[in-house]
């Protein structure tokens, strides 16, 4: 088997961008899954795609601030979207960081709309019938697209880890999906009784979530076995922090089974670590 | 006259490690160099390039044997007991910084070379990300990404970059790439037969990175330079598709996964309303009032 050479620098892509990676994902997540719970139609759900809609929105607001600060000229962060040199816009559909920066634009238009929309009842009326239905499915296609791209950015280096693991588009994509449900259980509270419904759709979307996970967590371990460089992921820190990854996929397939012997509350924190320590092992494993 | 497409040919079989190259760089573009850095294993105390360092003088020392004897005395080892390699940007013809570089700010020059234009880059390094060759480094001071311009200074007034200039045994030859090509084959040629067997050409045809405006002779194989092999020599944007892909087969699992989890558990659609649903939550819609209904217990889960 030809393992991979790599000789390459770390770009120290560090908090900021975990911090980025982290939100990223679970707004991208919260969209999607409020889109989901509207399109069904069900009125039962309406309350529980409100608090993801309202979550969506103040989550990707903070990404942009963050992706700015940790530039290393913070001014220029325009240079993403225009061409300061020759004029005319940039868009590079081959770079994922450029293509992400205007997704990101795109989704958090739409996210914004939604948000407005459950804030201001005139701008609810407004995005009623097909124009709501097209913002909440164009909504989700970027929501989706935002929580996978980051990992596709990480793929599409030559940096060792991430350019041997094609699977983390999708990983980070599930992961991103059931943080994004566990916060929503979170969020949603569980002591009205016309909630129960909507948390335990959540509950089981999430353990689906997390089996889909578990599925690409595997195949991104092998991918990377097969390059010979998942000694980077398992040092001390990567393997506590793999540890929290288990836990956290695990919380809400084993929850299941003992509903009422495990806090739902302690049960979704777990998750949301869970998805905090993949993003962090995966981004500072491979530049350790 | 001026060159159409610039490169230099390193011969490292007959460099020398007296650094002149690394010297005359941080002279002539302005370098103040990181602080020293004794490394007490090595004769390198550069480390590796970087944004202060364009040019860097690798040490590649097959080290005496416990004994203190060296199992291959440099006449009988084949050059390779001791290796050294005046390391600099590749100017790659498929370059992977250009590729990702979301600003633009890397551009390929009239003399075919690549370069960063410094008020364009706002330190996204993702540059830094892709280069196979260690070669870019950001420096906290601009807040941008460095790396050799191939003194384009120089070359838009005629004259040789400053390490070639500056090479005392010509390890470091500038030109037209074709007239390079001409001269390093017919050097590889007599290493070949003087008996070095492993000394090869790398970066030289398009096998790597669609060809190296800056190539090399070296005396063993690539890895042991800190260079990937052709086979490993391979694009960031290899990984666009099946990452794509990925995330496009993961998002319709959970979107399928969403949809059963959501369907099974909600009650139905009311009878009576009408199909589009309001994205916001007037008071006055018919779906919020639907909503303050007492939830029906949840259907019974299919085994």
């Amino acid at each position: 088997m030809l393992l991979a050479e790599h000789f390459v620098k770390a770009p120290n892509w560090t908090w900021y961008i975990l911090a980025y990676f982290f939100l990223a994902g679970l707004s991208g997540g919260c969209y999607a899954i409020g889109a989901l719970l509207r399109l069904t139609g069900r009125p039962s759900y309406e309350k529980a795609s409100r608090v993801a809609f309202l979550a969506a929105f103040p989550l990707i607001i903070v990404c942009p601030l963050l992706l700015t600060i940790d530039l290393g000229q913070p001014s220029k962060f325009w240079h993403m979207l225009v061409d300061s040199a020759g004029g005319g816009l940039n868009f590079k559909y081959w770079s994922p960081m450029s293509l992400g920066v205007w997704a990101l634009g795109a989704y958090s238009g739409f996210a914004f709309l939604s948000f407005v929309g459950e804030l201001l009842a005139p701008v609810g009326r407004l995005l009623s019938g097909f124009l709501g239905r097209l913002v909440l499915v164009l909504g989700l296609v970027f929501g989706l697209f935002v929580g996978a791209y980051t990992g596709v950015l990480l793929s599409v280096s030559n940096q060792p880890v991430w350019s041997d693991g094609w699977p983390l588009g999708g990983l980070f994509l599930a992961s991103g999906l059931s943080g994004a449900a566990a916060l929503l259980l979170l969020l949603i509270p569980a002591r009205r009784e016309e909630m129960t419904i909507s948390l335990r759709a959540l509950g089981e979307a999430d353990r689906y979530f997390g089996i889909l996970e578990a599925v690409l967590i595997v195949l991104f371990l092998v991918t990377v076995a097969a390059a010979g460089t998942i000694g980077k992921l398992f040092n001390l820190v990567g393997v506590l922090l793999w540890l929290l990854v288990l836990v956290g996929v695990a919380v809400p397939l084993l929850t299941h089974s003992r509903a009422r012997s495990f806090s739902p509350v302690a049960s979704s924190l777990l998750v949301l670590l869970g998805v905090l320590a993949l993003r962090a092992v995966v981004i500072f494993g491979a530049q350790s | 006259m001026a060159v159409k497409r610039a490169g230099f040919f390193t011969d490292t079989s007959i460099c020398i490690g007296c650094k002149a190259c690394e010297v005359a760089c941080k002279e002539w573009n302005g370098l103040q160099g990181n602080e020293p850095n004794l490394l007490l294993d090595s004769f390198d105390n550069t480390g590796q390039l970087d944004a202060q360092n364009w040019r860097h003088v690798k040490f590649i020392e097959h080290l005496p044997n416990a004994g203190n004897q060296i199992e291959q005395p440099a006449a009988t080892g084949g050059g390779q007991a001791w290796l050294m390699m005046s390391d600099v940007c590749k100017h790659c013809q498929h370059a992977s910084c250009m590729e990702v570089c979301p600003t633009n700010a890397i551009i390929r020059t009239e003399f075919d070379t690549v370069f960063i234009q410094q008020e364009v880059c706002n330190g996204c390094r993702n540059c830094i990300s892709a280069c196979p060759y260690n070669v870019i480094g950001f420096s906290p001071a601009t807040g941008t990404a460095h790396k050799c311009t191939l003194c384009y200074d120089r070359l838009q007034s005629d004259l040789t970059p400053a390490c070639a200039k500056a090479c005392p045994t010509e390890s470091i030859k500038f030109g037209d790439v074709g007239s390079l090509q001409q001269l390093a084959d017919a050097r590889l040629v007599a290493l070949h037969q003087q008996g070095y067997s492993k000394a090869q050409l790398y970066g030289r045809d398009d096998k790597v990175y669609g060809g190296l405006n800056n190539f090399f002779l070296l005396m063993d194989e690539p890895e042991v330079y800190g260079l990937p092999n052709a086979a490993n020599a391979v694009l960031p944007s290899r990984n666009n598709l099946p990452g794509y892909l990925g995330g496009l087969v993961t998002a319709a699992i959970a979107l399928i996964a969403g949809i059963v989890a959501f369907r099974r558990r909600g009650d139905s659609p009311p009878p009576s309303e009408p199909a589009p649903v309001p994205v916001g939550s007037a008071p006055s819609a018919p779906a919020e009032s639907a909503a303050e209904r007492p939830a029906r217990p949840p259907r019974r889960r299919r085994r």
